[in-house]
């Protein structure tokens, strides 16, 4: 033991241990807020789910008895048939429509910036507006959509005042932000190595080809990405359901988080909402999962590659 | 010469002779392609632009002109009025502005700093249980909010909060968003160790560095969290209509739902309000571009 030494271990464990301090000093903002707003709210949600309760006397207990009664609950049903159908009806379509006009934008032509811009603009324009405009655009009679298919000689549906054309039309404004897929696409295709088209050129590979066997698995984690993303997203839209038929006609556009709201805060059943949101909480979980164990077959990460 | 040689200068008289004729494969990469191709992109661009300009253009329209088939897309007579009824007559629109910039700076500010504090610690201090927290934190981008709904609107009644737009700022200031802290992270961490550590030499604290290196460094990136934060916060809609509920402390998105008449829509005054409660996000949009496009790819938010 000489004299040096230890102080100067001292030092460095007492530095390490600052150093941790701060880090918890940091970060402490994020454990309140967490333990605040997100687990302190799932725990008493998880209670409130197993009790009957109006928001004003105290909570009663009765079990499983919520769970129970979501399942026997048509609208429930409804609202799920009615959400899978806007989510796997809209994610595809954003996922390959994305996917094209990335592929077209990534060509260096002169004035694709402006392009860019113009497709990613509606990207930008969400919430209330853009859901009213849209309501406009689909009346059947003055709206935008139906005087220009009259042009082209179709009389168009009565779109979301037909139970039948209420989710196509939502899938219709969901598909005017495509240019928010496109943007992650172009970013993956910009990271796709020039070389591998060169050797595939040097072999003969045609455009499709090329398409085929490099682009798409390339940017294959991307797709992946955007399939996870799209399908949580999806599952939880309710600003376009509330303003534009609130969930009319007859249900048609009854999706789960509206329906949801409407159990919690407008018959003002807070126990049999929490269930409902418990449930939402697993099925998101159970198509994330599904997405990841699928993803295991057609993503292809680079890891493999030396660089 | 070698015969390799000959074979070469063939080809190469050959290339010369076709640049003077124009082969037809010439002409395909030369003008036909990118021509097909910006056909289809103006083509394209239609349905994305077609229903910006028809709110526009109704929204300067009186009663007369919005019911005329087909569409008349300049207004013989612009009604300007739309927009000032819009802001002050058939709602005090004006005071849901003002209340959502109150909400939206609020946010922002609260998000760049709590956020780029939380990620700072992550990206750069060593402590025991660092990593399992920061799986804990990516693991909150995958829970729905609507999942806490109820929880949330009891909590803010306990906090005597509803009806207070703190109710809407007060989770940002605790670095709610498992996104931002992510993309400030990543950041974060292509900063050379190394300056911190010069000065640390020179005597700053941890936090020093945080404030007067990291902070001044990461500009690009704050300003993207600061502009998603905006446009998050500008256009909610959902925890709004739950948490507020009287008219005076409405938001814009919330004032918005007012110009949906119960009998007889008024869709020139309704136009009029989208645009004006789009215009924001719009102009801020095309200023701000660059981050705009760096953020989503980071941290894959679309906008």
């Amino acid at each position: 033991m000489t004299a040096v030494a230890l102080p100067e271990a001292r030092r460095r464990s007492q530095e390490a241990r600052r150093e941790a301090w701060t880090f918890y000093l940091c970060v402490a903002p994020w454990i309140i807020g967490f333990i605040v707003f997100t687990a302190g709210p799932m725990v008493a949600s998880a209670w409130f789910s197993v009790t009957k309760w109006n928001f004003i006397s105290s909570p009663q207990f009765n079990g499983l008895k919520n769970y129970g009664d979501v399942f026997k609950d048509p609208l429930f049903y409804k609202s799920l048939v009615n959400t899978a159908y806007y989510s796997f009806g809209t994610v595809p379509l954003e996922l390959v429509f994305g996917l094209i006009v990335a592929l077209i934008m990534n060509n260096n032509l002169k004035g694709i910036h402006l392009f860019r811009t113009i497709y990613y603009l509606p990207a930008v324009i969400s919430g209330v507006a853009a859901v009213l405009l849209w309501r406009w655009i689909f009346d059947p009679h003055y709206g935008m959509l139906n005087q220009v298919l009259r042009l082209v000689g179709i009389r168009g549906p009565t779109w979301i005042y037909s139970p039948d054309w209420v989710i196509p039309a939502f899938i219709i404004m969901n598909l005017w932000g495509v240019g928010g897929y496109m943007i992650l696409y172009l970013a993956g295709l910009q990271g796709v190595p020039t070389e591998l088209y060169e050797a595939a050129n040097i072999d003969g590979a045609g455009r499709l080809r090329r398409l085929w066997n490099i682009t798409v698995p390339m940017i294959s984690p991307v797709i992946f990405f955007n399939a996870v993303m799209g399908v949580i997203n999806s599952f939880q839209v309710f600003t376009s359901g509330y303003i534009m038929t609130d969930g009319g006609p007859n249900n048609a556009s009854l999706f789960y988080v509206l329906y949801l709201y409407r159990q919690a805060f407008r018959f003002f059943n807070a126990g049999y909402g929490s269930a409902l949101a418990w449930v939402l909480f697993i099925i998101i979980l159970a198509l994330t999962a599904l997405v990841f164990r699928g993803s295991s077959a057609f993503v292809y990460y680079e890891g493999s590659i030396t660089k | 010469m070698t015969a390799s040689d000959v074979v070469l200068q063939g080809t190469a008289s050959g290339v010369s002779y076709a640049r003077k004729t124009h082969s037809w494969r010439w002409w395909m990469s030369r003008y036909v392609i990118p021509g097909l191709l910006y056909l289809l992109l103006i083509a394209g661009s239609i349905p994305f632009l077609a229903p910006l300009l028809f709110m526009i253009s109704t929204s300067l329209k009186g009663r007369a002109e919005i019911f005329i088939v087909p569409i008349r897309w300049i207004p013989h007579h612009f009604v300007w009025a739309n927009y000032y009824n819009a802001m002050f007559g058939y709602t005090p629109f004006y005071l849901y502005i003002w209340n959502t910039v109150k909400v939206v700076v609020g946010n922002m500010v609260g998000n760049v700093l709590s956020c780029a504090l939380v990620a700072y610690g992550f990206a750069r201090l060593r402590a025991p249980g660092k990593n399992a927290l920061f799986v804990l934190v990516l693991s909150t981008m995958m829970l729905p909010g609507q999942v806490l709904l109820i929880p949330t609107y009891v909590l803010f009644g306990y906090m005597k909060l509803i009806d207070s737009l703190w109710s809407l700022i007060l989770p940002s200031l605790l670095a709610g968003s498992a996104y931002f802290i992510f993309l400030l992270r990543q950041f974060f961490q292509s900063i050379h160790p190394e300056l911190g550590d010069a000065a640390k030499v020179d005597g700053c604290s941890l936090l020093g560095i945080f404030w007067r290196i990291y902070m001044p460094m990461s500009k690009p990136a704050l300003a993207t969290v600061a502009i998603f934060s905006f446009f998050g916060s500008w256009n909610d809609f959902l925890w709004p209509l739950i948490l507020i509920h009287k008219e005076s402390n409405f938001t814009v998105a919330l004032g918005l739902k007012l110009f949906q008449g119960n009998h007889t829509t008024e869709y020139g005054l309704q136009m009029a309000a989208s645009v004006i409660a789009l215009a924001p996000c719009m102009i801020t949009f095309f200023l701000a571009q660059r981050y705009f496009v760096q953020g989503i790819v980071v941290s894959g938010v679309k906008g």
